[in-house]
């Protein structure tokens, strides 16, 4: 799902850093100092999350888990994605360094469209139907960051809509995959801390 | 992801590991943070061959001037070129030119194909030159010098504390599966699997919270006011003027051959 330097265009480039700065500066004022640990561990726990491995048919899939991310940290999962894809590129090599505002922005929007979306269905009700709305939320956030992805590429010419379609199309399972594991986690977390979801967030943006 | 790690190995290494000697660790991690942005925005906007196939040259000088070990480092850079490979293979045949030859009633392009080559050759310049300048820091100093480049002191925190628990929670998941994998479970595509799996998540981030909660009580019972002071203070050297002059110098002569 990264992006890699070399292949958008100079206004596409330039236009996601400068949203995705505007998203973790949202981001970073919704975190006091108090709620740092928390957001930082959950950080690291995201990051970890982005290597486990699920199997699928004959292959198999990282989990990318921004829907649930969002669900947890509300607007601070923009400074919390991007320092796990800042991690990813200086120790991992994985992505790219002028191209990490549009990465993050493809993971992060979507985390936080989901909390808009689904946060509150999720919070609230019974654990069932909360672990419902929140697996459409994962499976929303997967859809919402290929469909971006697609779009960046499509913006930086028509050459990319191949390239484009062939990335959404084969994350149609991530999807799925994405949604039953953030619903199921949710069904756990709402049963064993069902204050995980209220504890972080403050107020809505 | 999980693959690039081999077995054992360490997700970021620790504070006070051994960095090893080369020639690139002496300097200035502020500068090499800069540099390595200023390569990044440089070889993003080179458009011709020899600068780009000379871009990469360089940043494989400096795999050698660093203490990166060089298969190890090649081996990641080359499972990214796994990923990319196929948006790339399709290049040739998306951007109208020259045919090369016709397969299934499409046409390659040489256009597509010399597109397809500057993009694998961008990236894996940028990637590599990040890795070798950045990615030789020690993980906590990295932050400490974001912290003396002006970035926001919450992000610096938020960064610090991602970089103490990576390991400590990767330690966790890893004893979480090898408590699922001691009662028999072996992941396939099916329904337990997946909520085996959902539940090892949920499991992670309730844990990853109470976790946060006593440190946060820690750092309170150890006098937290609200702030942390970031002590590590960087000073330029003479080498650090001296790489600066040489750097600058080179990415210059990449934007003179990218002209001619």
């Amino acid at each position: 799902m990264h992006i890699v330097d070399g292949a958008l265009s100079n206004p596409v480039v330039i236009g996601g850093a400068v949203a995705a700065a505007g998203g973790i500066a949202m981001g970073l004022r919704a975190l006091p100092l108090e709620r740092i640990p928390a957001a930082g561990v959950l950080s690291a726990a995201f990051f970890v999350a982005s290597l486990v491995h699920v199997p699928i048919g004959p292959s198999s899939v990282h989990l990318i888990l921004n829907g649930l991310a969002g669900l947890v940290l509300g607007w601070a999962a923009f400074p919390a994605l991007f320092v796990g894809l800042l991690l990813q590129a200086v120790f991992f090599g994985f992505g790219g360094l002028t191209v990490i505002g549009v990465n993050t922005l493809n993971i992060a929007l979507p985390a936080v469209l989901a909390w808009v979306l689904f946060g509150r269905l999720a919070a609230s009700g019974s654990p069932l139907s909360g672990a419902i709305w929140a697996g459409i939320g994962g499976a929303f956030s997967i859809a919402a960051t290929t469909a971006m992805v697609a779009l960046a590429l499509t913006l930086s010419g028509d050459e990319f809509i191949a390239a484009a379609k062939l990335v959404f199309f084969a994350h149609i399972p991530v999807m799925a995959i994405e949604g039953l594991l953030t619903g199921f986690a949710v069904l756990l977390a709402r049963r064993v801390k069902p204050e995980l979801f209220t504890h972080l967030q403050g107020t809505r943006a | 992801m999980g693959h690039a790690l081999s077995h054992g190995e360490k997700t970021l290494s620790e504070t006070g590991a051994d960095r090893g000697t080369g020639p690139l660790t002496a300097i200035d991690p502020r500068l090499r943070i800069v540099a390595a942005c200023l390569f990044g925005v440089t070889v993003v906007a080179l458009s011709s061959l020899p600068a780009l196939i000379l871009a990469l040259a360089l940043s494989l000088g400096l795999l050698q001037l660093s203490r990166l070990p060089v298969r190890q480092t090649l081996r990641r850079m080359a499972m990214m070129d796994g990923f990319i490979f196929f948006m790339l293979a399709l290049l040739p045949f998306t951007v109208p030119g020259d045919a090369i030859f016709t397969l299934w009633g499409m046409t390659a392009s040489w256009q597509g194909l010399l597109n397809a080559i500057e993009i694998g050759l961008t990236a894996n310049a940028v990637i590599l030159a990040l890795m070798t300048l950045v990615g030789t820091l020690e993980p906590v100093t990295l932050g400490h010098a974001l912290h003396r480049l002006r970035c926001p002191e919450t992000l610096v925190h938020l960064l610090l504390f991602t970089i103490r628990y990576i390991e400590v929670l990767r330690e966790e998941y890893l004893r979480l599966r090898a408590a699922m994998k001691v009662r028999g479970f072996r992941p396939g595509t099916n329904w337990h699997t997946y909520r085996s799996f959902g539940y090892l998540v949920g499991m992670m981030l309730v844990r990853a919270i109470e976790r946060s909660e006593r440190i946060l009580d820690a750092m309170k019972c150890r006098g937290f006011s609200g702030r942390i002071v970031l002590l590590q203070d960087f000073a330029l050297a003479r080498r650090d003027y001296v790489f600066a002059a040489l750097f600058a110098g080179l990415t210059l002569a990449l934007i003179m051959v990218d002209l001619t």
